[in-house]
This record gives structure tokens, sequence and C-alpha cells, in this order.
């Protein structure tokens, strides 16, 4: 791995070696094979969130290289990627990452009381993560889920028309899947290819 | 309603998979249109039918595939544009969850229209899960026949693709849209060229929405002139809704064109009037980038006619007293409403989605926020509400794309029809922030 000399305040870098596991690889391959010959960098964004969910959760810079080197491209093509779309992530989150909208919609039918409510109950402020490495909170714009606010996302999952209630029940339920699986991730890169 | 196009069969249990499709008469538009149409005359019929793009501008389909280059020797690409993320609206997501044949089957008899042998739906990131759907849908599509090599044993032969995007309402702008599928940055490109000539790869490209594009099949199966028959003037068939906001019924409902506002707002078949029975302060009915207007000039135009859901009707009046029918995002405020906290929500939500790319639009959202927060919060000065009007104005028509009009208008409409309600926050601190924290408790 070449040793850029580009850096970004919010970057990880960890020096490890990184790579997909074969089944992995023959996904990311196949989807690459989805573009026209020479239009391999389409791939970028699916294999971004391939990386992120099969390599630790966040896109270091170990990773993004590697993904660089995958796709014949150069590593900063996939850090002006990774640094602009809000679903990656640059360093390490919680086992869940859970998302509250507050935009327009979200915020008449109460998404900022959720919001408040998920920080008194968690002891976090928006974009930290609790000390038990379990939950990272983070606000988002419009998940375009406006008739069934109010709405989070939580990694893949959708959860809708919330209340405190609700919140407190989900969050127990999570805390017990916590050591398994996130939930939800794997089976959807199953289907993609 | 009766007479429902896109929605007819979305109650039928297990409409989402092939067969049960199949067995309420889906597929039978690709058969018809590969079998016993010319690509010229499926293009006639969506001519015909009138249909307007349906995911915000509502220019004319046929008219924008006619610009489609068809004299180079490139390939030509069909994208389906699936990154729904205009705040209230959330129909796309509902038409693809129900029902992702319709959409598939509108997708072969555009490509064969058009001439296109690869098409990419690009689905905005947060709906992963719907990936699964469509991939399903996709692979059963194959099984039958109806994609791959040589469709139904004619010519035709035509992939689809998934592609997600990973969180960011700009890459529902077209050519932002395009740039991200090519594996970028979603920034927006100078037009022209358009994508018609110079989209995908440098190759001509047509981008439809999802509503656009499921609508094709049901053109095809009752033609072009039926289909143009439904619906008011040029705003022609049907159109989904998503309503949101202060109403009993949230939902995403398809209203034939010309429904009276006042009866979708307050028909029980439809949003069911105001909940709590409170009353009705204004309206956003196009998604949040669309002017808001109060509820006299919502339900009636300034002529004293009843305004009612077309392109036409809601744009009557132009900026001054109407607004725009957009991608259908029907956001409903009650008589509790804040619009000024309203407006600064909307107006974070344009910054933190601005590209960067154009100044006016990276710098100009910014500060709108910036002062609308002042305001909202009991710090703002009278001289402020007319800072706005000149910040949105100068970002209004200065930018590449659209995304700084869709956030200049909100705040503009805000203040021409409430601009007391602005200088009460200015005048009134303590009080209105007393009252809005009984009611929003504002933390």
């Amino acid at each position: 791995m070449q040793n850029n000399v580009i850096s970004h305040p919010q970057f990880t870098r960890e020096g490890k070696k990184v790579a997909f596991t074969p089944e992995v690889l023959e996904k990311v391959h196949c989807l690459m094979e989805r573009y026209p010959e020479g239009r391999q960098k389409s791939a970028l964004l699916p294999v971004l969130h391939i990386a992120q969910e099969e390599l630790g959760g966040y896109l270091s810079v170990d990773i993004m290289d590697y993904v660089a080197s995958l796709l014949d491209i150069q590593p900063i093509e996939v850090y002006e990627v990774a640094t602009f779309y809000s679903m990656f992530y640059l360093g390490k989150m919680g086992t869940y990452v859970i998302e509250v909208c507050r935009t327009g919609p979200c915020a008449i039918s109460g998404g900022e009381q959720i919001l408040a409510h998920l920080q008194d109950v968690l002891e976090i402020k928006p974009g930290e993560t609790t000390p038990d490495g379990i939950f990272t909170l983070k606000e988002v714009e419009c998940l375009g889920s406006c008739g069934t606010g109010p709405v989070m996302q939580v990694n893949t999952e959708y959860y809708e028309k919330l209340t405190p209630g609700k919140v407190d029940k989900l969050l127990e339920d999570l805390k017990e899947y916590a050591d398994r699986n996130k939930p939800g991730e794997s089976t959807w890169m199953e289907k993609f290819c | 309603m009766d007479g429902k196009i896109l929605l007819a069969n979305i109650d039928i249990p297990g409409i989402r998979g092939f067969d049960v499709y199949r067995t309420h008469g889906g597929y039978a538009a690709v058969e018809k249109a590969l079998r016993h149409l010319s690509v010229q005359e499926v293009i006639a019929e969506v001519n015909r039918s009138g249909l307007r793009g349906r995911g915000g501008a509502g220019f004319p389909t046929g008219l924008k595939w006619s610009f489609l280059d068809r004299k180079t020797d490139k390939p030509r690409y069909l994208v389906c544009n699936a990154d729904e993320s205009e705040p209230g609206t959330f129909k796309d997501r509902y038409l693809m969850h129900h029902l992702p044949h319709l959409l598939i089957e509108g997708l072969i008899i555009s490509s064969y229209a058009l001439g296109v042998n690869t098409c990419y739906i690009y689905i905005r990131g947060e709906f992963k899960y719907m990936v699964g759907i469509l991939e399903n849908a996709i692979r059963e599509a194959r099984q039958h026949g109806f994609l791959g090599e040589r469709i139904l044993g004619t010519d035709f032969s035509l992939e689809i693709y998934v592609h997600p995007g990973a969180g960011a309402y700009i890459c529902g702008e077209e050519t932002a849209l395009l740039e991200s599928l090519e594996g970028k940055r979603g920034n927006p490109r100078i037009k022209p060229p358009f994508p018609a000539f110079k989209g995908l790869y440098g190759c001509p490209t047509v981008v439809n929405n999802v509503e656009t594009l499921a609508t094709v099949g049901p053109i095809i199966s009752m033609g072009g002139e039926a289909y143009s028959k439904i619906g008011r003037g040029k705003s022609t068939g049907t159109k989904l809704i998503s309503a949101c906001g202060n109403i009993n019924k949230p939902g995403v409902y398809e209203i034939e064109m010309g429904l009276p506002v006042e009866d979708f707002i307050y028909s029980p078949g439809y949003c069911g009037g105001i909940s709590g029975n409170k009353y009705l302060k204004a309206v956003i009915p196009g998604g949040s980038s669309v002017p808001i207007l109060p509820a006299d000039l919502i339900l009636n135009t300034a002529r004293g006619e009843k305004r009612l859901m077309t392109y036409e009707s809601l744009a009557d009046g132009d900026f001054e007293t109407g607004t725009m029918l957009g991608s259908g995002g029907f956001i409903v405020y009650d008589e509790d409403a804040c619009i000024v906290r309203n407006t600064w929500n909307l107006t974070r939500f344009y910054h933190h989605e601005s590209c960067g790319q154009c100044s006016p639009c990276r710098e100009g959202t910014g500060w709108m926020e910036k002062i609308l927060y002042r305001i909202e919060h009991g710090q703002g000065k009278m001289s402020d509400i007319d800072l706005l009007v000149r910040v949105a104005k100068n970002i209004e028509g200065h930018t590449i794309c659209p995304l700084g009009d869709a956030a200049a208008w909100p705040v503009a409409s805000a203040i021409r029809h409430f601009r007391k309600e602005f200088e009460d926050h200015v005048l009134h601190p303590a009080e209105v922030l007393s009252k809005e924290r009984s009611l929003l408790k504002v933390f």
C-alpha cells in the first residue's frame, strides 16, 4: 500500500492490512461487471457500502486505499467520495447507528422530542457513541418517510411512528442482540448481486 | 377513488411477487409493446397521453424522450431516478415497495422505445432495504423471459441494475445523479450539454422519475388517448400525492388531476381533515422546495376560483399568490405551526444538502440558516427580514442546478405570506418563545 501524503482531520489511519473474504470479493467483482468496460469506478458507492459493512463499520484510510486498488483508481478519488456522502463514516461508530430525522414533516410530528429523549436515555449528544460502544446517535435530514413520522433509521432498518415508549423498548431489544451480528446488514448484501 | 391507475391492484395479497402480478394483467403491456407496437408507436402513445414528469418539474415525458440523440453510435442509457429525498415526498418508496414489477414493466417498455439496452435504477442509499425487493423483481422478470437477451423472442435485449446512492439530496438532480452513478461526488453539471446528448459516460441518456416510468405500462395498456382523457387540461392522468403533517390520515393517495385541493384536505377518502379539529394554516403542496401558501390561497386562487390539484391551477398567480405541484409532497400545517421555525428547519436542510459547488448556494443557505436561527431564538432584528429576502433573491437563478432556487423559494414565500409572524418574533421574542416552548418543547 502506498503511503499517501493526503491527510484529513477526520480520517482514521490504522496501518492495518485489510482485505475482503473471497466470497465478498466475488460479489464485488460481480458488481463491477454491471458497468461498461473501463467504467468500473461506477461501482465505487456500492463497494464502499460493502466495505463499511464488512470491514468494521467505518472507512479507514487503509480500507479506502484497498477499495481504490480493487477498482484501479487513485485513492483521492475514493477519499473525495467518502467525505461527500453522509452515509459513509470515517471513524469508529457504535454497533447500532441511530439516525433520527428532524426535517420539516418529522419536526411537526415530534422528531425533535424523539431526539431529545434519546439524548436523555443514552446520555450522549448527536455525533457521540455510548461508552459501551453499542449506540451512536446521529441527526439526519429527511429519510423519505414523512407520513409515518417521527422516524429513525437504525443501521438499515426504518422505525416509524415513534413514541418515547417505543424507543425505550427498541433500545432494550437492540442491546440484547448487540453481541450478535448487526441485524439486516449482511442480508442486504446477499441480495445485492 | 375509482379509476386508480398505478395503485389499482395494490391491495391484492402477494402483488409484489411475479406470479400474482402476472395473473392480474401484469406484463401484458410489455407483450403488447414488444410484439405489436413499433418503437415509434410506443413513443406516439406516450406523447398522446400528455404524461408529464412526476419528479417535480412536470416536463412532458414524450418531449424529453424526443431530445435523445439517436444519431451517434454510442450506447444509450435509461436511468430511473429513485433518489426520492424531497422533504414531504414518499410516493416512489411506496410504489417500489408494493409494486416493484410495475416499475420494471415501465422500464422495459421505455427502454424499448428509447433503444436502450442497459438501464440503471439509482436508489437513495437510505432505501437499502429496497434493493432486495427490486433485485428480486428483476430476477423474477428475467426468469420469465422479460429481461435479458432477446426478450419475448424479439431482437430487443435489456439488463436492469440497481445502484444505491449514499445519502445526498443533491443526487436527485439528474446531472448530479449521473456523476454519482459514475462513482463521483454528486456535483451537478453545467447544462448544456443536456443528458439527452451527453449523459452517463458521455452517452445519450434519459433520466426519469420512478412514478413517471411506472405510468408508461398503464399508458400502453389503455392507450395514450384514453389516458389523456383522465385529468384536466394539460394535467393529464393521475398523480401520486404523499400527504403528511397535521392531518388525520397521512399517506400516499392516487388522485385524478383536477381534484379540488379543499376536497383533498378534508375528504375522508384522502387526508380526512386537520388533526385535532384545528384550523388549516398553510400548505406546502409539492415538496419542501415549492412556495408555501396560507390557507385562503391554497383553497382558492387570488382570482377567487377553487384551487385544483393540477400543474396549472397550483401555479395560478405565479409565485405572488401561487405555488407548484412539484413532486406531490403535500405538507399540511395547522393553526399552531410556527412558520419561522419551519422555515429555519427547511433552510438547515438545504444548507446541509448544498453540494458546495456554487458560492451563492453554499454560502447563502448557511447565512439564511443563521439569520433564521436568530429570529426564531429571539435575537433577530427587524432588518433581518429584508436581509433574508435579499439573500434568497441573490441565490435564486445564480447557481448551476435548481437546489439554489429550491432553497430560496421557501424562505421568500414564507416571508411573502407570513411577514407578520417574522415581525412578531423580532418584536415580542419572549412571548413567542414561551408559547413555542410549551408547544414544541424546545430544548
